[in-house]
């Protein structure tokens, strides 16, 4: 049996230590007629062999982005991941221990966690940032949720422009709490400033705006923060790409109060869209109001510099009704190829990946323009390496087109309410010659 | 061991650990990013080489502990061993190079996977369907109670708001009650540490929503009187929730799905053995039966013909989304290989087995500590309170458990359940074998003489560990949650 060492003759010994005959008597207190009597139905069971051809043949049956020119985004992006990262998450050192409550033993995984947090909070301009949230959906709706907390009040204001999917998770996470929503208009493919002047007042907790938006365009935070700071208590939450934040303006110089996003571009891969992770900055003066685990620096008896979870009063394993989430396991392991990535990129690096995604995606928005048909859907926009375009024919037909071309040509923002409409997301990885082979494609695609 | 620098520390001014393409298009960022849109000024990441970076990490590693090093007896969290063949499996680049927005017809293998262990999941349980939407327990919990939600709304009882769980509960589930909308009410455990069934029927109104249970409970009990909970629950319309943190334990014994719990959440990086990655990423399946099929996340995976789909058929009755794709997909490959390998006969092993582990230390243990509940067989797992030893010679638990890191273990799961003052939980899982076993009930045996002769040393554990006993008071007192940057 694999992965279980107890012989049969251990077994017996054992059973007879425990003083029973057989193992039916140590579940004697379950009622008969719920004790299976019956073997599941499940597959016979395969050899490690059997089962690696198995999945082997199953993922080889896939269409990896390795194979394709992938040009598909919209929350998760196909950014190098260098063979270092892989290397340390690799290490059961890290990948099979347990979140690190007894600090003694676990100072690898609570040292690296302070490094990341410390990371997140150069990138973010922030204070204070925790251990992870689930990706960067749930992110949000624990962002809303902490502003209602430290605000008393119980009224979200959002960017009609954020992830549609987002939305979806934020309704899921607020509807139970009677927290209202309202969303605002969006214009030309950003928030509508007018409308948002509109529907703020006294009353908000906190204005939501993702920049750059579900369709890439980098929205103009000075003019957002100023709206939502005029109110009595209201709260700017900024979901961000973190590559992006290397190279555009640190939420800190548009005084932020909670910055979070999707952080699977640090060094993740896409994984069919998880594992993912969440990140969640904010200002020390909110810090007792944070979800999710946060590591500190200490000392140990010794006097001896150490690290340990802090701030665990806000938690659910010790507040339980009252905690400030429900969060428990967190995606701590995504966390870690995100610390090596940041490291390894540093300072240059990550603008370096920054800068090549947006001039590569300016590069081919630029070329596919000017193809007869096709235009960008938001000409006006300053845009980071996502960006939306008008197609002559409806964009479901072209991705299916590009697939015999080994192109993933894009996000089909049909499902979202924009008909003929292609979202293109570029990163550091094109090449000149793959931009100039889509853009061949489109130029005759029918 | 020596302290490690931060790997800002380590920084030189220019140094690189980044080997970029370079670039080949002839566009320049200052003309195409606006100056009040740009940085002012460098997020300060490091700069380290590669090698720099390698022996940061590697060093830090070497202060884990984790599965491959020594035992975890960590109750409530089934530290089981983790097969190496799930690692190779998911690093392939047909699962870790998919786009959750591929064209269906392009992730036709990654969406069998997903089908298949829907389906392996809910015949393991009893349930009618399963999502695989939630990423971690407690998103779980919060799936089943929107569920529970739900089931109530589409039936006009917008009044039941409340859900019922006993006093031995996980944190997790009154959390997730409070952020699903749902006033708790606790439930005092009787003398066997179980269900007050009498109590409990005079708790229980037209308000009431549902029951959340642990079964094995958390001080690793079966509930023997499930179908009568289940029956009082459903009596008032209301539905029964089963926390399947410890479900290891019923593995090819008991299909809950069978005994009358309506809704549960499988803990994949617990009981399929998927790495807990030290805190995450974990996945918390749902699964429900027949009638609340219609509220799951969507989409689910389906198969027509002989293809398979993400289903959003049910996007009107559904609860919605949680999660920004799927879930964990490449954590749910993982528990997929591990219910292959298994089979049938294996996953009935693997209950079997952490059961017989499980009363085994309990056994032997039983003399030297305090097990209130030590008239019963356990299954997977068991409490020991030191409460005696507290009171006798001044050494707590948290004492306990340090001492047990400079044996080479991980400490139990200690101070939980709550209704236990000095609890010590214990769960050794069945990849255990008895020479493992032997050796922590030796471990524990000194430990229980030491306390005797020599109390004062069990104060100062843990001796020999990267670091001696943390100041956690000071982590919150003086609070430095980032590298103060120069």
């Amino acid at each position: 049996m694999p992965y279980i060492s107890t012989t049969e003759q251990e077994r017996k010994e054992m059973l007879k230590a425990i003083g029973v005959e057989s193992f039916k008597e140590l579940i004697s207190n379950i009622p008969d007629k719920f004790v299976l009597k019956e073997k599941l139905k499940l597959e016979p069971a395969y050899s490690e062999q059997q089962v690696s051809r198995k999945v082997f043949q199953l993922m080889n049956s896939n269409k990896c982005t390795q194979a394709f020119d992938s040009y598909l985004g919209a929350g998760v992006y196909d950014h190098f991941i260098p063979a270092a990262v892989d290397t340390i998450v690799s290490r059961p050192e890290f990948y099979t221990s347990y979140t690190p409550y007894q600090a003694e033993v676990s100072q690898g995984t609570l040292q690296f966690v302070y490094e990341y947090q410390t990371m997140i909070c150069e990138l973010t301009g922030m204070e204070i940032a925790n251990a992870s949230m689930y990706d960067g959906a749930s992110a949000a709706a624990e962002a809303i949720l902490m502003a209602v907390r430290s605000t008393r009040k119980n009224k979200a204001i959002i960017a009609g422009s954020i992830h549609p999917t987002y939305i979806n998770v934020i309704k899921r996470y607020t509807e139970g709490l009677e927290i209202e929503l309202d969303f605002v208009d969006s214009k030309d493919g950003a928030l509508d400033l007018k409308d948002l002047e509109k529907k703020v007042n006294d009353d908000i907790a906190c204005v939501l705006v993702q920049s750059p938006n579900f369709f890439g365009n980098i929205e103009d935070m000075f003019a957002i923060e100023k709206i939502t700071h005029a109110t009595k208590k209201g709260l700017l939450i900024v979901e961000t790409d973190p590559i992006g934040l290397a190279i555009t303006t640190s939420p800190a110089d548009f005084n932020a109060d909670i910055v979070i996003g999707e952080g699977q571009a640090l060094g993740n891969n896409t994984n069919y869209g998880g594992p993912l992770f969440g990140f969640f900055a904010t200002k020390l003066s909110m810090s007792r109001m944070m979800p999710g685990r946060i590591v500190g620096e200490t000392l140990d008896v010794a006097g001896k510099k150490a690290y340990a979870l802090t701030l665990q009063a806000r938690e659910q394993h010790i507040r339980r009704v009252k905690a400030t989430s429900n969060i428990c396991s967190n995606q701590s392991l995504c966390t870690l190829a995100a610390t090596v990535y940041m490291a390894l990129m540093g300072r240059e690096g990550i603008k370096e990946v920054a800068t090549q995604s947006m001039t590569k995606a300016h590069y081919l928005a630029d070329e596919v323009k000017k193809l007869k048909g096709f235009s960008l859907a938001y000409p006006q926009q300053t845009f980071f390496k996502e960006f939306v375009i008008n197609t002559p024919i409806p964009a479901a037909k072209i991705i299916e087109k590009a697939l015999n071309h080994n192109i993933y040509a894009g996000v089909d923002m049909k499902p979202f309410g924009y008909d003929n409409q292609l979202m293109i997301a570029v990163t550091e990885k094109k090449t000149k010659a793959d931009l100039d082979k889509f853009v061949k494609f489109l130029k005759e695609v029918k | 061991m020596t302290t490690t620098p931060t790997i800002f520390e380590k920084s030189s001014e220019g140094r690189k650990g980044y080997n970029i393409t370079k670039n080949d298009v002839g566009i320049k960022l200052a003309d195409i990013l606006p100056e009040k849109y740009s940085r002012k000024e460098d997020a300060k990441l490091p700069q380290c080489s590669e090698l720099d970076v390698m022996r940061h990490y590697i060093e830090l590693s070497s202060k884990n502990h984790f599965i491959e090093k020594g035992f975890y007896p960590l109750g409530s969290c089934t530290m089981k061993y983790n097969p190496k063949i799930h690692e190779v499996v998911v690093r392939q680049s047909g699962i870790t190079n998919l786009h959750p927005h591929q064209p269906e017809e392009t992730v036709q293998g990654a969406l069998q996977i997903m089908h298949e262990l829907q389906h392996d999941l809910a015949e393991i349980s009893g349930m009618a369907n399963v999502t695989l939407q939630p990423v971690a327990g407690a998103q779980g919990e919060f799936v089943g109670l929107k569920i529970i939600n739900a089931y109530h709304k589409s039936r006009g009882n917008t009044h039941k708001n409340v859900i019922i769980m006993p006093d031995s509960a996980h944190g997790t589930n009154p959390a997730s009650c409070s952020l699903a909308g749902f006033t708790v009410k606790e439930l005092k455990s009787n003398a066997h540490g179980k269900v007050d069934v009498e109590e409990l029927r005079k708790m229980v109104d037209e308000n009431t929503a549902g029951f959340m249970l642990t079964n094995p409970n958390t001080l690793g009990l079966y509930e023997e009187h499930a179908e009568e909970i289940c029956d009082i629950i459903h009596s008032v319309d209301g539905l029964v929730y089963m926390d399947g943190a410890n479900f290891n334990a019923l593995l090819g014994i008991v299909q809950p799905g069978k005994t009358g719990f309506d809704v549960m959440h499988y803990n994949l990086h617990k009981t399929f053995s998927t790495p807990h990655g030290g805190g995450g990423p974990g996945s918390g399946a749902v699964g429900v039966v027949e009638k609340l099929t219609k509220f799951l996340p969507v989409p689910m995976v389906s198969k027509k013909d002989d293809t398979y789909f993400l289903d959003y058929s049910h996007a009107a009755t559904s609860i919605g989304k949680v999660h920004s794709f799927y879930g964990n997909f490449a954590v749910n490959v993982r528990a997929y290989v591990y219910i292959k390998m298994l089979g049938a006969e294996g996953v009935r092993r693997v209950g079997e087995n952490s059961v017989i582990n499980a009363n085994y230390l309990q056994t032997k243990l039983k003399d030297y500590f305090n097990i209130t509940h030590a008239d019963q067989y356990c299954m997977h797992e068991f409490v020991a309170d030191s409460s005696i030893q507290k009171k006798k010679y001044g050494v707590n638990t948290l004492d306990i458990a340090k001492r047990l890191l400079d044996e080479g273990y991980h400490a139990p799961t200690i101070y939980f359940p709550l209704i236990i003052p000095e609890a010590i939980m214990i769960e050794p899982t069945e990849t255990e074998s008895k020479q493992t076993l032997d050796k922590f009930i030796e471990a524990m045996i000194e430990i229980a003489h030491e306390i005797e002769k020599d109390p004062e040393s069990l104060h100062g554990a843990p001796y020999t560990t990267p670091v001696r006993r943390v100041d956690d008071v000071r982590a919150v007192k003086e609070l430095n949650v980032r590298f103060p940057m120069k």
